[in-house]
């Protein structure tokens, strides 16, 4: 339960004479610890690569554990169902609308694998680092890819998309065995589909997602993803959900599919 | 040389400071109440035979489909409480509190408190060993915690046979459960993964989020039994095999796979989707009578 710097403290101990020189030893120790991290935390992108900085390792393969909101997701729904998601009054006429055959002739047949429900169609991700600051997902479900970049590195022209601009930031556990999670926030999106059946949400949706990661006892690791979607125009309040990820140990089951309108 | 034994005990309680403080930086603030966000579809227990999601043995999925939810109105079983999984399959909050050790200080245990149909969870933090495999077995359990990389992990043992879901669906008294309760902001999530070497093929893995009520909640309230409809001391109601009729009602309102419907484990990977992408066929959208275990739609 101890720390590397409460370690440092108890090696100091003994390499000093004299007790008020322990004093401020310890003191100074104490205090530089969660100083240090915080600052690492403020300017760490510039300091030290993301990469380097990850508290958590969340390459790998992933493949979606499907035990929640089975019927929402591993078939489309009927049309017109929208349980558990607080869609506004604007919202309905839309997903009474719900045409598939016209977004697929519109080209939009990846209306339902933008960010806002990529991470809950059952399927699988690899998590790779694409450089020294951005983490990146690749789908096999919709071959979709998101990018999460530590550094800010938006323009104001820049077109929304399916994916939409991810700002990452670890949020690191101050505790003696370290540990931590990703925070991402991500913005710019092109109008999607929460769900299959034509649950919109807006270009205006903020969507901000906590990923950790466990180990069970068995040995098996365990990915988190709390996912919070906010958006002014089509949602009443915060949908809230968080997806589940068993890790693989290798792309044997990657299978890419395109995205479709209808499945 | 007095002045070196008062400096060097004072630099000694100061390192004993830093050590419980460096601990406590390992902890979030769970005490409070934590609301329910009902975004998330885990209860399941809107029809009687309802086993989406899980993946059961043979012997869990005729355990289950034996039961009758009649077993509810035997005036001995009304009050039994549900078990420690209810904490996240239930409709309820969270009421946290912790227990201090006065003397010392240190966190003895945090609690989770009891609804009317569950009991509370005491998830004790001071590194108490876990009772022999003989002891009690209880609703709730006997659960052990610890902070882990930022997040507050349990084990949960020691439960009496129960069931993991009110559809009937079992779980042995050798079930195990872990928990992973992680904090960003006014969210807690609560990660589920409940093991039962007896009706489970693999683990059921649940998480649900909670956020933080500025208001507290209070689900206390005694059970009080009365009279359902059965006598004492008759039989328990319960389906032979083959002959529970609720076996199709949820397959032909969702026109789900059966197989799915009674939780076969194929069916919780990707893989399955694709298997069934040209079979499946939606419901047609619900015109009335679109209640909660149904589609609602409220046209403008």
């Amino acid at each position: 339960m101890r720390t590397f710097l409460d370690g440092c403290a108890l090696a100091g101990l003994h390499s000093l004479r004299s007790s008020a020189g322990v004093a401020v030893a310890v003191i100074f120790l104490s205090l530089a610890g969660p100083a240090g991290v915080r600052a690492q935390q403020r300017g760490g992108a510039a300091v030290r690569p993301a990469r380097d900085a990850a508290p958590i390792d969340l390459t790998g393969y992933w493949v979606s554990y499907v035990t929640e909101n089975w019927r929402y997701r591993m078939v489309t729904p009927a049309k017109g169902e929208y349980r558990r998601i607080p869609a506004s009054p604007a919202a309905l006429p839309l997903i009474n609308a719900w045409d598939p055959a016209a977004d697929e002739r519109a080209g939009n047949q990846c209306r339902s694998f933008g960010a806002g429900a990529i991470m809950n169609v059952p399927g699988r991700l690899h998590i790779t680092w694409q450089d020294d600051n951005t983490l990146r997902i690749d789908t096999d479900a919709g071959m979709q890819t998101r990018l999460f970049r530590f550094t800010s590195s938006a323009s104001a022209s820049t077109p929304p998309s399916w994916q939409g601009e991810s700002l990452a930031t670890w949020e690191r556990a101050t505790g003696p065995d370290g540990g931590g999670s990703l925070r991402v926030v991500t913005t710019n999106l092109r109008a999607g589909y929460l769900r299959k059946n034509g649950v919109p949400y807006s270009e205006r949706t903020t969507m901000t997602e906590h990923f950790d990661i466990t180990t069970l006892p068995d040995g098996s690791r365990v990915l988190l993803v709390t996912t919070i979607i906010e958006d002014p125009v089509y949602l009443t309040g915060p949908y809230v959900i968080s997806p589940h990820f068993k890790q693989e140990p290798d792309e044997s089951k990657w299978e890419p599919t395109p995205c479709s309108s209808t499945w | 040389m007095l002045i070196h034994l008062v400096a060097r005990r004072a630099a000694l309680a100061l390192l004993f400071v830093v050590l419980a403080a460096s601990e406590a930086r390992a902890q979030f603030d769970f005490v409070g109440s934590w609301a329910p966000l009902g975004t998330e579809d885990v209860q399941n227990d809107s029809v009687p035979v309802d086993y989406l999601g899980l993946a059961l043995t043979e012997e869990g999925r005729a355990r289950a489909l034996s039961y009758n939810e009649s077993q509810k109105s035997m005036i001995e079983r009304q009050c039994a409480s549900w078990g420690a999984a209810y904490v996240v399959l239930g409709p309820f909050g969270l009421r946290v509190s912790s227990q201090v050790d006065p003397v010392t200080s240190r966190l003895v245990s945090i609690t989770i408190g009891a609804w009317e149909d569950w009991n509370e969870m005491v998830i004790w933090m001071d590194d108490r060993p876990r009772p022999s495999e003989h002891a009690l077995h209880t609703h709730a359990g006997f659960t052990l915690g610890r902070w882990e990389g930022g997040a507050l992990a349990a084990r949960t043992t020691h439960m009496k046979t129960g069931f993991i879901r009110k559809t009937g669906v079992p779980l042995t008294d050798q079930a195990t459960i872990d928990w992973r309760f992680f904090r960003h902001g006014d969210v807690v999530t609560v990660l589920m993964v409940a093991t039962d070497p007896v009706y489970l093929v693999e683990p059921e893995i649940i998480s649900k989020s909670f956020r933080l009520s500025r208001t507290p909640l209070d689900y206390r309230s005694s059970c009080v039994t009365t009279y359902e409809g059965r006598e004492p001391g008759t039989s328990v109601p319960h389906y032979l095999p083959n002959e529970n009729p609720f076996v199709d009602e949820f397959i032909k309102l969702y026109h789900l796979p059966r197989e799915a419907v009674l939780g076969y484990r194929e069916t919780l990977y990707p893989e399955y989707r694709k298997k069934i992408k040209d079979t499946y066929v939606p419901p047609p959208p619900c015109t009335q009578s679109c209640g909660q275990a149904g589609n609602f739609v409220l046209r403008p």
